[in-house]
C-alpha cells in the first residue's frame, strides 16, 4: 500500500515538469511577442549607419576660375584590439611621430574602445599616405579614412570665402543633420551657402559583429544611399580684379567693395589686411587661428561688412538730393562760403562764393552743406524739426544707408542713421535743431556706413536712383541662369535729381579734388571724403562709379588712418576701374606707389 | 514468465531514441547556425565545431549501442565500482586537471578534453539507484538518510572544488529522486521555501522578511488549535527561518565572489549591469526576443551568429532557437523536453526493479535540472550558472555522458521483464 500511495508522487514530479515548463512558455511568449523592444536592441547590436561624406561644392569666380576645391586627406584609424606585432619604430618613422606620441595615442584609443576605431593621426597628407598605403599590410589595426580638405588655388579673398570648420556641440543640439566630426561653413561664402555647399550625406547600412567587425551589407544595400555632392557656385566676383585689389590693399587697414551697378553683382569685396585662407584649414588652422586672432591689426575682421566708417564728405551729395526732394535745393540755389573762417562748419577749400550746388559737390564746400541741411530741417512744409529729419532720414535710408542691405552673406552690419527718437532720447524732446545735430550735413557725428553700403551708394548714383541688392552668388550648380532673386530697391529721390548730384561727381573727377586720377578714355564720378576719426587719424574714403554715361563698375575704398580721401582711397579706386574696365593698368608709377605703401 | 531476450531492439523503447535523435540532430542544426560562417560553409568541416560536433554525435551513437548490447545486469552489478573510478577521476583531476575559463575540471589527452564532472552524473545515479535498490532499506532509519546525502555530497564537493558551481548544483536535483523514495513531501516544500526566503531576503533585506515571517507564524498561531507544542515548534521554525534570513545575507557578503553576487543581483534587477554580468544575459534575451513569433529563419539570425550572445553554441545554444526559429520553435524544444521527461517518469515507474526505477528518477531528475536552470537562464529567470542543454548544447564530454545516461535506462527499460 505505501508502494502505491509512493507511485502516486509521480504525479507531483511531472506537475512540477509542467509548471516550469509553463512558466518558461509564458516568459518566451512575452519576449517574443509582447515586447518589440528586443527587436530595436538587436538591429542596434547588428546594424550600423556608416555615413558617406559628399564632397563640398567647388567655387568658382564670375569668369569660371576656380577658388575654391577640395582635396583628399585621410585620417588615420585605429582599431586597438587587432593592433599587435607591429614594428612601431618603422611606423613613428613614417608618421614623423615619437615612439612617446605613439604609445599616447594608441593609450587614447584604448581607453576609448579596444573594439572600436578612433582617430589616431588626424589629415594625414596625400603624400604620407601614398608611403603608408603600400606599408598598410604591415600594420594591422591600422586604416585610412578619406575626407575632403577645403583648398584655396589662389590665396585670395578669405573674408569673402569664409571658413569651413569641424562642427561645435551647440550647432550638433540644434541642427540634426550634423554630427560630431562633421564641417560646416563658418563664416562667408561658406556660411551663407552651407545648405547649397554640403550636398547631401549617404547612408551605407553594414551589419557588423560583435567587435564591430564588417560581415556585410543589411539586405543587400537596399536601403543605402549616396552621397550627392554640394552644388558648385559661380560668384559675381572678379577674381582678377579681387587680387588686384588684394596687392593694393597690402599694408594698409581698409576695404574695397566694387559693384555692378546694373546687377548688383559684387566684382570684388576685400578687406585689409588679410590672409592666406589656406592657413585655417587642416591641422594647422586651430594654431593659426589663434594666432591672426591675436594680431593687433585684425585679419579676421571683415571691414567691408563689419567696419563701420562716418561717410565723411562722401555723403554730402546724398544731402543735396534730399535738400532737392524736399524743394529746399534747385540748381539755382546759392549758399555763401566764407573759407576756414565759416561758421559753425569751416570749409577746407578756396573756392568761389557764393557757389551753387554743382560747385559745391565738386569743391566738397561744408558750410553750402551745412546750409542745405538747415534748410530740410527747418523746411516749413512740415511741422517741427523732428518731421523734418524724419523725412530726412527715410530718404537717405531708401538709398540704402542706416539698414542691412540684404547681401547673401552673412555677418552684415547696418551702419548707423540715428533716428529722431534717438535725437530726443539724448538731447530731450524738442531741445534739439539743425544746429544741434549739424555734422550729420557732412557725413559726420552718428552716421555711420559700412564700405559694402558705400559702394552700394555709389551703384545708386551710377544708376540714378535705385540699387539692386548686392551680392555675391551669381549662380548655383548647373543652373546657369535661374537669378533674379536679389531685388529691386528704388529711392524716394527723382531720378531727375541724380543727374544733377552726377554731374556735381563727373566735376570732382574733372575739375575737383579727383581731377589727378583721371584714367585715360574713361570719365568717373566721384567724390572723397575725408572722415574725422575719434580714435586716431582721419580715415580715407572714396566712393566712384565709371564709365560717367554708361557705369559698368561702383566702387567704395575705405583706407583707415591715412588722411585725405584723395590720397589714398582715390587712387586706390581710380586703378581698380581702369584695371577693371581696361584690363591693363597703365599708370604703373600710381600703381608702385599703392603697392608699396605701408600704412601700419 | 517469458524470458525476451532474443532480441534487444524489440524491448527497447523507441519514442525516446526518437526524440533523443531529433534533440541532436536539431542541437546540430542549431549549433551549426549559431557559428555559422561564410568560409566554412560545410557543416561537416572538422576544423569548426559543428564539425566536431558531428564527430561526437556519431561515437555516441555507438556508444549508445554498445550500452544497448551489455548485459543490463552490468550496471546495477558494477554501480559502486563505476561511481569509485569516477569520484577518484574527480580527485585526479583537482590534481593533474587542466584549467578552463576558471574551471580546473578538465583532463587534457592530446588534443582533447574530457569533463569527468560529467560523467559523475550519471555514475553518482547509478550509485543511488544500487543503494535504494537494496533489501534492507527503510526510510525511517537514520543510515537510509545518511548514505544517500554522503553518495551525492561526495562528487558534489569535488565538483565545488574544481570551481564549477553549476556542475555541482546538478546534485540537489536529486530531491526528486528522494522524493520519490518517500521522503517526506514538506521536505520539498521546506525546499521550495528556503529557496523563496532567500529570493526575497536578497531582494528587500533580511528585515522585511523576518517581519513577514512573524506575521505569518502569529496567523498561524491565530488559527491553530491551542496546543502547546505546536506553539513550541511554530516558534522553532520562526526562530529558525529569522537566522536563515540572517545567515543569507551573511553567506552572501562573506562567501560569494564579487561576479556571483552581481549575477544575483542583476537577476533579482537590483543591479543593471549590461557591461559586465548583465551582458550575456541581456544580449541572449535580446536574440531570443528579437525572434518573434516564427523566428528569423534558419541562418539568418544576427545576434547570436555575430556573436554578440557569449557561448553561443554551449550554454546559451537555446538563443539560436529562440531567434531563428522564434516563439514555435521554442514551443516545440520545451514540449519536446517536457514530453521526454514525462515518458522517462511514466517509464521508471513501470519498472519492476528498484533499481531501474530510481535509476529512472535520476535520469528525469539529472535532465531536468539541466532543462530548467539553462533555458531559464537564457531567458532572465534563472542566475547565469554555466551548465550545458542535454544534447543540444556543442561539447563531447557532455553529450557522451547524457548518451550514457540515457541509455542505460533504455536498456534497463527493455531489460523490465527479465527475471530479478
Amino acid at each position: 500500500m505505501a508502494n502505491k500511495s509512493l507511485a502516486s508522487r509521480k504525479q507531483t514530479v511531472i506537475a512540477i515538469f509542467l509548471a516550469t515548463g509553463i512558466i518558461f512558455l509564458g516568459r518566451l511568449f512575452y519576449l517574443q511577442i509582447i515586447d518589440d523592444s528586443y527587436e530595436l536592441s538587436a538591429n542596434n547590436n547588428v546594424l550600423r549607419y556608416v555615413t558617406q561624406y559628399p564632397a563640398r561644392g567647388l567655387i568658382y569666380d564670375r569668369n569660371g576660375k576656380l577658388l575654391v576645391y577640395n582635396e583628399a586627406v585621410y585620417d588615420l584609424m585605429v582599431l586597438p584590439r587587432q593592433v599587435k606585432d607591429i614594428d612601431t619604430l618603422e611606423f613613428c618613422r613614417l608618421l614623423e611621430i615619437t615612439p612617446e606620441g605613439f604609445v599616447q595615442r594608441m593609450k587614447k584609443a584604448r581607453d576609448y574602445s579596444r573594439f572600436k576605431p578612433s582617430l589616431f593621426e588626424k589629415q594625414i597628407s596625400k603624400e604620407t599616405y601614398g608611403y603608408l598605403e603600400e606599408k598598410m599590410y604591415r600594420f594591422p589595426g591600422f586604416f585610412v579614412q578619406p575626407r575632403t580638405l577645403r583648398k584655396y588655388p589662389e590665396p585670395m579673398g578669405a573674408h569673402l570665402l569664409g571658413y569651413v570648420g569641424e562642427v561645435n556641440q551647440s550647432i550638433i543640439d540644434k541642427d540634426p543633420y550634423y554630427k560630431s566630426g562633421d564641417y560646416i561653413g563658418i563664416s562667408g561664402i561658406e556660411k551663407s551657402y552651407e545648405e547649397d555647399l554640403r550636398g547631401k550625406k549617404g547612408i551605407k547600412i553594414r551589419m557588423v559583429d560583435v567587435h564591430n567587425r564588417e560581415v556585410g551589407s543589411f539586405q543587400n544595400g537596399l536601403y543605402d544611399t549616396l552621397a550627392v555632392m554640394g552644388k558648385d557656385l559661380y560668384l559675381t566676383i572678379d577674381a582678377e580684379l579681387q587680387q588686384y585689389g588684394e596687392l593694393l590693399m597690402q599694408g594698409k587697414m581698409g576695404s574695397v567693395v566694387a559693384i555692378e551697378p546694373s546687377s548688383g553683382e559684387i566684382l570684388a569685396f576685400l578687406s585689409s589686411p588679410t590672409y592666406d585662407p589656406n592657413l585655417l584649414v587642416g591641422r594647422v588652422r586651430g594654431k593659426n587661428f589663434s594666432e591672426l586672432s591675436k594680431d593687433p591689426v585684425k585679419p579676421l575682421l571683415n571691414r567691408a561688412m563689419m567696419g563701420q566708417y562716418p561717410p565723411g564728405s562722401t555723403f554730402k551729395m546724398v544731402n543735396d538730393l534730399v535738400g532737392m526732394q524736399e524743394g529746399v535745393l534747385n540748381t539755382h540755389t546759392h549758399y555763401t562760403c566764407q573759407g576756414p573762417g565759416s561758421s559753425p562748419i569751416r570749409c577746407t577749400h578756396h573756392h568761389q562764393s557764393p557757389l551753387d550746388v554743382y560747385v559745391a559737390i565738386q569743391q566738397s564746400c561744408n558750410p553750402f552743406h551745412w546750409q542745405v541741411y538747415r534748410s530740410i530741417l527747418n523746411n516749413p512744409r512740415r511741422k517741427n524739426v523732428k518731421e523734418n529729419y524724419t523725412a530726412w532720414r527715410n530718404h537717405i535710408m531708401s538709398m540704402g544707408f542706416g539698414h542691412k542691405l540684404g547681401t547673401d552673406m552673412q555677418f552684415e552690419l547696418s551702419g548707423n542713421i540715428p533716428s529722431a527718437e534717438k535725437f530726443d532720447a539724448i538731447y530731450g524732446k524738442g531741445r534739439w535743431n539743425a544746429m544741434t545735430v549739424r555734422s550729420l550735413s557732412i557725413g559726420q557725428g552718428e552716421i555711420l556706413v559700412t564700405p559694402l553700403q558705400l559702394a552700394n551708394s555709389a551703384a545708386v548714383m551710377a544708376n540714378r536712383g535705385y540699387y539692386i541688392v548686392p551680392h555675391v552668388v551669381k549662380s548655383m550648380g548647373t543652373d546657369k541662369h535661374g537669378e533674379n532673386k536679389f531685388s529691386k530697391v528704388t529711392s524716394t529721390i527723382d531720378p531727375a535729381y541724380f543727374e544733377i548730384a552726377v554731374e556735381g561727381m563727373r566735376q570732382v573727377a574733372t575739375m575737383g579734388t579727383a581731377k589727378w586720377y583721371q584714367i585715360e578714355d574713361i570719365t568717373m564720378c566721384g567724390k572723397t571724403g575725408t572722415a574725422e576719426n575719434p580714435h586716431g587719424e582721419d580715415h580715407s574714403l572714396f566712393m566712384a562709379f565709371a564709365p560717367a554715361d554708361n557705369p559698368v563698375i561702383a566702387i567704395a575704398v575705405i583706407v583707415e588712418n591715412s588722411g585725405f580721401g584723395s590720397t589714398w582711397a582715390l587712387p586706390v579706386a581710380s586703378l581698380m576701374i581702369e584695371k577693371y574696365i581696361k584690363r591693363e593698368v597703365a599708370r604703373k608709377d600710381i600703381e608702385e606707389r599703392m603697392i608699396n605703401g605701408k600704412l601700419y | 514468465m517469458v524470458r525476451e531476450r532474443n532480441n534487444v531492439f524489440n524491448n527497447i523503447d523507441w519514442t525516446l531514441v526518437i526524440i533523443y535523435l531529433v534533440l541532436v540532430l536539431m542541437g546540430w542544426l542549431n549549433i551549426y547556425a549559431a557559428v555559422y560562417n561564410e568560409d566554412h560553409k560545410s557543416i561537416f568541416d572538422l576544423s569548426q565545431s559543428y564539425g566536431k560536433q558531428m564527430l561526437w554525435i556519431i561515437t555516441s551513437l555507438f556508444i549508445g549501442l554498445v550500452i544497448l548490447l551489455t548485459d543490463a545486469r552490468f550496471f546495477s552489478t558494477f554501480a559502486y565500482l563505476i561511481y569509485g573510478i569516477t569520484i577518484l577521476s574527480l580527485i585526479a583531476v583537482l590534481l593533474v586537471g587542466s584549467e578552463v575559463s576558471g574551471s580546473k575540471s578538465w583532463f587534457e589527452i592530446g588534443g582533447f578534453r574530457l569533463q569527468p564532472a560529467e560523467f559523475a552524473k550519471f555514475a553518482t545515479n547509478l550509485a543511488i539507484a544500487r543503494f535504494f535498490s537494496g533489501q534492507h532499506i527503510n526510510v525511517k532509519d537514520f543510515k537510509t538518510r545518511i548514505i544517500p546525502l554522503i553518495l551525492l555530497g561526495i562528487p558534489g564537493l569535488l565538483i565545488l572544488l574544481q570551481n564549477d558551481t553549476g556542475s555541482a548544483l546538478v546534485y540537489s536535483s536529486f530531491i526528486l529522486v528522494l522524493y520519490r523514495m518517500g521522503m517526506s513531501g514538506n521536505l520539498l516544500l521546506a525546499g521550495a521555501l528556503v529557496v523563496l526566503i532567500a529570493l526575497s531576503t536578497l531582494m528587500v533585506g533580511h528585515i522585511y522578511v523576518s517581519g513577514l515571517l512573524v506575521i505569518m507564524a502569529g496567523l498561524l498561531f491565530a488559527f491553530m488549535k491551542r496546543n502547546r507544542r505546536n506553539i513550541i515548534n511554530l516558534l522553532a521554525l520562526l526562530a529558525l527561518g529569522i537566522g536563515f534570513t540572517f545567515s543569507v545575507e551573511y553567506v552572501v557578503e562573506n562567501f560569494l565572489e564579487e561576479h556571483q553576487k552581481t549575477r544575483i543581483n542583476v537577476l533579482l534587477g537590483k543591479e543593471l549591469d549590461l557591461k559586465g554580468a548583465g551582458y550575456n544575459v541581456n544580449q541572449s534575451k535580446i536574440a531570443i526576443g528579437s525572434g518573434g513569433f516564427l523566428g528569423k529563419g534558419y541562418l539568418n539570425g544576427t545576434q547570436t551568429k555575430y556573436n554578440f550572445v557569449p557561448e553561443q553554441s554551449t550554454d546559451f545554444i537555446f538563443c539560436t532557437v529562440g531567434e531563428e526559429w522564434g516563439f514555435v520553435g521554442s514551443l516545440v524544444i520545451i514540449v519536446l523536453f517536457l514530453y521526454f521527461l514525462t515518458r522517462i517518469v511514466n517509464l521508471a515507474e513501470r519498472q519492476r526493479s528498484d533499481f531501474s526505477r530510481i535509476y529512472g528518477y535520476g535520469v528525469a531528475a539529472i535532465l531536468f535540472f539541466h532543462f530548467m536552470i539553462n533555458i531559464g537562464m537564457t531567458i532572465g529567470l534563472v542566475p547565469v550558472i554555466g551548465i550545458p542543454l542535454p544534447f543540444f548544447s556543442y561539447g563531447g564530454s557532455s553529450l557522451w555522458a547524457f548518451t550514457i545516461l540515457l541509455f542505460i535506462f533504455i536498456k534497463q527499460d527493455a531489460n523490465r521483464n527479465a527475471l530479478l
